[in-house]
């Protein structure tokens, strides 16, 4: 047994042992985990995949004279901001789109710019247009307002994703006719391929599948600087059905991150374009586990031939909500490049990169080894699978059309 | 040396043997990388034609006459290394086996030489790292 105060105790004096999850995996397999747990204090992890929930609050400052954005409206190269906040506070998130952007009116449409690409782009340190039209008040009499802005004049660029870092997640196929394209990228038709989104034995969550040693406050790897845990995830679901070795066997829980977005740098946060889906932000993660017994050794060292997730099918199942799982595949078989689905051999694909994956694992490593990084304590735990704590669908009311009550 | 050809039939000659003539009349190789008709009824071939330099000019003389339009293909398509994530999701989506990962180092890598720029990889790409350089 050891504490997070003891280990960084050991990483202030140079003493303390870190490894990747990949490292971890190799180590308890040639030395027993009773071995390893005892000599390793940390292990890192990473994950560098598309995540939706994801966008960016910035203050730009105050102009001469006064304008209040709150209330009116506002674009970031012509991706619509939100503007419901004080005066010069907005948030760009991360699917959003130009206003004059067809989207899917020639499907599938390409999505070539929108918010994660602002947020790319002022990460890159370019000039972002700012365009603000609203009303005058008598202390904000200004109604125009056009400008560049650039990451480094304004006051604060916080990066806040309501929901990153999924536990684990689907692989997508498609068993219609056609081609069809998905979040999970283009699927060709009679599973004509099959592309999965997880960094598996180095992701983040599958490492701590309880979240023993994650929480509010836990200091991360975000985006290539330092971020923090800020709450659970949205559609957190630590009741999701889990294999034996305690490994959610879908989705599973997530967590809300956020971080200073002027520390961070543009190889870890990338703009996506979905074609036929729209547009979201690669979000680069990394997670360190203090190993502060057995059992948190055992879960880190779970490798890719021991990660199940489910295979579904998007043209029918996932859209119409069936809940219908067509097999299980592990992350070592998705890794290999095919897998085995309803007998016949698909190729596979990831929409997350391992290599990147990697990167981050061994970047947080080594920010650990140069003392620039210590391990926090979380202020507190996120619901456990005995609360009961779950993700529920929408119960959709209907609302009746004279409803005298209605706005 | 080899080439690669865009074949553009009108539909006049779309039934026709033309192809089988390259072998017997001219002694050619070929491979075929893309075949179709468009809705149109005009039918396109992506042909790459191996043999001696003389030989290729004589085919495409003896093509062009017979009313087959023959472009050179100049389309490339390249990868922008810097753009690209190593995410893997071109992979499955590529029919000429062009874009591969490394099983040790986890990064995707173009081979242009088995490339037939049909374009695919430019849409499945999240990161527009797969560009046309016409
Ligand atoms: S254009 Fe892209 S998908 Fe098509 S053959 Fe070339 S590399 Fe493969
Ligand atoms: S889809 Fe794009 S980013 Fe991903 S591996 Fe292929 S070229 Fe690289």
């Amino acid at each position: 047994m050891k504490t997070i105060a003891e280990i960084n105790e050991k990483i202030k004096t140079g003493k303390a042992v870190v490894v990747t999850a990949e490292e971890l995996v190799e180590l308890c397999r040639s030395q027993g985990v009773k071995k390893t747990a005892a000599r390793v204090d940390v292990v890192t992890t990473g994950t560098f995949g598309p995540m939706c929930s994801s966008g960016l609050f910035l203050n730009i400052g105050h102009s001469r004279p006064r304008i209040k954005i709150g209330g009116g409206k506002i674009t970031l190269n012509r991706v619509p901001a939100y503007a419901g906040l004080a005066a010069v506070d907005f948030y760009i998130g991360a699917t959003a789109l130009p206003d004059d952007d067809p989207r899917n009116s020639l499907p599938p449409g390409n999505f070539t710019y929108g918010g994660g690409h602002v947020i790319e782009d002022l990460v890159s340190g370019k000039d972002v247009k700012l365009e603000v039209s609203t009303y005058g008040t008598d202390c904000y009499p200004r109604r125009k307002l056009v400008t560049w802005i650039n990451l480094k004049d304004v006051n604060e660029a916080i990066l806040f994703n309501p929901r990153n870092c999924y536990q684990n997640y689907n692989v997508a196929v498609n068993l219609s006719r056609k081609t069809i394209y998905t979040y999970m990228g283009i699927l060709k038709p009679e599973l004509g391929n099959a592309n999965y989104c997880s960094a598996g034995q180095l992701s983040p969550l599958l490492k701590d599948p309880y979240l023993k040693t994650i929480g509010f406050g836990t200091r991360i790897f975000l985006g290539g600087g330092t971020g923090y845990v800020a709450w659970w995830g949205t559609q957190y679901n630590p009741s999701v059905k889990r294999k034996e070795n305690g490994l959610p066997c879908g989705g599973g829980a997530t967590l809300a991150l956020m971080g200073d977005l002027k520390g961070m740098k543009p190889e870890f946060l990338r703009g996506a374009s979905l074609v036929g889906y729209g547009v979201s932000l690669i979000v680069g993660i990394g997670i360190p586990i203090p190993i502060l017994n057995e059992e948190l050794c055992r879960w880190a060292a779970i490798p890719d031939e021991e990660i199940w997730a489910p295979v579904v099918d998007y043209s029918q199942d996932y859209p119409q909500c069936t809940g219908r799982v067509l097999a299980e595949v592990n992350y070592a078989q998705l890794k290999s490049g095919r897998i085995e689905v309803m007998g016949k051999t698909v190729p596979t694909g990831s929409l997350s990169s391992y290599r990147q994956a990697r990167e981050i694992a061994g970047i947080l490593k080594s920010w650990i080894l140069q003392k620039q990084f210590f391990l926090s304590q979380p202020v507190f735990s996120f619901p456990g699978p005995e609360t009961g704590y779950t993700f529920k669908m929408l119960k959709e009311r209907p609302v009746k059309q004279n409803n005298k009550n209605e706005g | 040396m080899d080439k690669k050809l865009v074949l553009n039939f009108p539909p006049s000659l779309v039934d026709k043997p033309i192809i089988s003539c390259l072998v017997k009349e001219f002694g050619l190789d070929f491979n075929i990388l893309k075949a179709y008709v468009t809705p149109e009824e005009e039918g396109t071939l992506v042909l790459e034609l191996k043999g001696e330099e003389e030989k290729i000019t004589g085919a495409i003389a003896y093509l062009k006459q017979l009313g087959v339009k023959v472009e050179l293909l100049s389309k490339e398509v390249e990868m922008v290394r810097e753009r690209c994530t190593d995410c893997t999701a071109c992979i499955p989506q590529c029919p000429a086996g062009a874009l591969w990962l490394d099983q040790a180092t986890y990064q995707v890598n173009f081979t242009s030489e088995k490339c037939i720029a049909c374009g695919i990889c430019l849409k499945a790409c999240p990161t527009k790292a797969m560009v046309l350089r016409i």
